[in-house]
């Protein structure tokens, strides 16, 4: 008789909240599974993670996963996650977004939470769509795709999300996408290494919103176009701005570390007044 | 142990915060309550707390939000504008019961309205501001000692109730200066209460009193924390009336059902009064001084000091408005909790109004003029 199949990473997840609500063909899926790939590979201490997002598709992620989790307002979870690591700079941190999450309405908590250098993980699936609420153009849209809310075709440039976050002072930045699991997990694993703002921004697919409004009927017509339209940094820099149009740009943006903030505040604490940031003080009652 | 300071009212609600064992603020600068943040950025770091200055106070609230469920007590400080901008977080910390303190240091509104002049235009706000039905705390300190100590009360209340508790200021509230003394002995505080990590743990359990006790991430628990409508469990429920019903209650539940034991009033006169008069915050001041002179007049006049406007400290007022024929509510804006008031008492009494707004309190003289106009009508 045949073995029953189980995925391995079944042990991290709260099965008693499945199915999950992603559509088929979504990248959630498989960015779970870089993240918990990077996260065993990277040898983190599952327990110790604690997951915060905002809210669309992605942001559901940290409510599968078996950790504490903070699913919070609308792009916003990085503020969240600055008050949660500073009280608790122990905690290992991420924050699962998308990219209007991220870089629309949590465009400023973004580019504020990269200049902090707090050490936390952002993972930031960019599916270059409203997913959530039905296919309306996002910040990242491509110029001239069709959304609900661009039915003549995108008229806005889209951010750069990897080369914002760098711009803004993250130690580390990246871009890649889900046809690329290796190097995904790889670049994952080392920003939950990275002590610092870490940024990986995952180009992926949303069939159901994005493709089906754009001629691409199937996820595996979208994943073959991704593909074909995937560069490499190192090869991207030589090219011209007209050859780059319409490709997806992946690779290390940011890899520097500097000052972490939750430490820089605990050595100043310590230094200077003989005191350690404490943690769990809302149990005491003598300070 | 006691101390006598010269203090502005601000700089009492950080010492508050320290007493009270608030060991993370987040915030942003705006005019009048910087002073609670600027003491904090000084103090924190020598206690073993945390400052951190955010982009806006929408990542403020975020912030504390997100430290009190790092397991630390937090508080931001605020006026009008950036209450406006707390709005949906502060709705987020009701749902989720986060236990957090804020600090409306009230100026002239609304929008950019009067940066340096006192008011007490958000008392509606406090109530209502985010979408949806709950049932905040907040407290309106009337002195600088008194800002001191219901700082310490607000903190207090919120891990007792896990909720987010309003300190409702003015700008004469937060920039006075006035002798207060600290006794330690009248310090009294309550820590967060921690679960017990069983097999049948619910971090959103329906408990008789309602507020069941609040786990910090990192201690196991692995709770999952939603502003959706969510069960026991903490898991997003939202298609189901039942659960939003149940759950929504028990949130408005666990405050009205200890209206009393949360709201209080201090007053005196009342027993005989023919007029009673209202207030919280600063304008209670030229109340009480009104209040005495008509009084050596011989008119029977009353006041209450309301020092919970929410929830409203219905009992207490009804009873000691009783045999009143008049009631004036005093506040600095043009009639906010005279609503509330009128609501109440209109069965009962006769409700008027005297609203003040511009910045300037209302003066003594001004209330004994109401007074008389509205008993010798």
């Amino acid at each position: 008789m045949a073995e029953e199949k189980t995925n391995r990473f079944l042990p991290y997840l709260r099965e008693d909240r499945l199915p999950h609500i992603f559509c088929p063909g979504c990248g959630n899926g498989a960015v779970m599974n870089a993240f918990l790939a990077a996260m065993e590979k990277a040898e983190m201490d599952f327990d110790n993670m604690t997951l915060v997002s905002g809210i669309g598709c992605s942001s559901r992620i940290p409510g599968y996963l078996k950790c504490d989790s903070l699913h919070t307002t609308h792009g916003r979870a990085l503020s969240f996650a600055t008050g949660l690591k500073i009280a608790n700079k122990d905690l290992d941190v991420v924050v699962f977004s998308g990219d209007g999450d991220a870089a629309s309405i949590g465009g400023n908590h973004l580019i504020h939470a990269a200049r902090r250098n707090l050490n936390i993980t952002m993972i930031c699936i960019n599916n270059n769509i409203y997913g959530m609420t039905g296919g309306q153009v996002s910040p990242t849209s491509p110029k001239g795709i069709v959304a609900t809310t661009a039915p003549y075709g995108n008229y806005d440039t889209p951010f750069k999300l990897a080369e914002l976050v760098a711009g803004a002072g993250a130690s580390y930045s990246a871009r890649w996408t889900t046809v690329e699991m290796e190097n995904l997990v790889l670049s994952i694993k080392t920003a939950l290494k990275n002590p610092g703002f870490s940024f990986v921004e995952v180009v992926t697919l949303c069939p159901t919103y994005f493709g089906r409004k754009n001629k691409l009927k199937t996820p595996t017509a979208m994943a073959a176009v991704m593909k074909a339209n995937t560069v490499y940094k190192s090869a991207a820099d030589r090219m011209s701005e007209k050859e780059l149009k319409d490709k997806v740009v992946v690779g290390e943006f940011a890899n520097k570390q500097r000052d972490e903030l939750s430490e820089v505040l605990d050595k100043f604490s310590i230094d200077t007044y003989g005191k350690k940031t404490l943690i769990n003080s809302a149990y005491e009652t003598d300070f | 142990m006691s101390e006598e300071l010269f203090i502005q009212g601000n700089e009492a609600c950080a010492k508050g915060a320290i007493a009270a064992g608030c060991r993370f603020f987040a915030g942003y600068p705006i005019t009048p309550s910087t002073e609670i943040a600027e003491t904090l950025a000084r103090e924190l770091p020598k206690v073993g707390g945390s400052f951190v200055q955010m982009e806006d106070e929408i990542a403020s609230m975020g912030a504390i939000i997100g430290a009190s469920w790092g397991g630390t007590k937090s508080m931001t400080a605020t006026s009008g504008p950036g209450l406006s901008l707390m709005q949906e977080n502060i709705g987020y910390a009701f749902i989720t019961e986060t236990p957090l303190v804020i600090a409306d240091v009230q100026r002239g509104s609304p929008s950019t309205a009067q940066p340096t002049m006192g008011a007490q235009g958000d008392m509606m706000q406090a109530r209502w501001g985010s979408h949806g039905d709950y049932e905040p705390i907040a407290l309106a300190p009337a002195s600088v000692e008194e800002f001191f100590y219901f700082t310490i009360k607000a903190f207090n209340l919120a891990e007792q109730y896990r909720v987010p508790v309003f300190l409702m200021a003015d700008e004469t509230m937060g920039h006075m200066r006035e002798k207060m003394v600290i006794d330690e002995d009248k310090i009294d505080i309550v820590p967060r209460k921690r679960p017990e990590l069983t097999d049948d743990y619910l971090p959103f359990k329906h408990v008789e009193d309602g507020t069941t006790p609040m786990p910090a991430f990192g201690d196991g628990f692995k709770v999952h924390i939603t502003g959706l409508t969510h069960d026991e469990r903490g898991y997003p429920d939202t298609n189901n009336p039942e659960t939003h019903s149940k759950l929504v209650t028990r949130l408005c539940n666990k405050i009205l059902n200890n209206r009393n034991e949360i709201s209080s009033v201090f007053t005196q006169f009342c027993d005989d009064a023919d007029t009673v008069v209202i207030s919280y915050g600063s304008p209670i001041r030229a109340v009480i001084e009104a209040v005495l002179k008509v009084r050596k007049e011989g008119r029977k006049v009353g006041y209450i000091k309301v020092d919970t406007p929410w929830p409203f400290p219905n009992e207490q007022v009804l009873e000691l408005t009783e045999g009143a024929k008049n009631v004036i509510v005093v506040e600095m804006n043009l009639g906010q909790m005279y609503y509330e008031v009128d609501r109440l008492l209109k069965q009962q009494n006769n409700v008027h109004l005297l609203g003040k707004i511009g910045g300037m309190l209302p003066t003594p003289d001004e209330i004994i003029s109401k007074i008389k106009e509205v008993e010798d009508k």
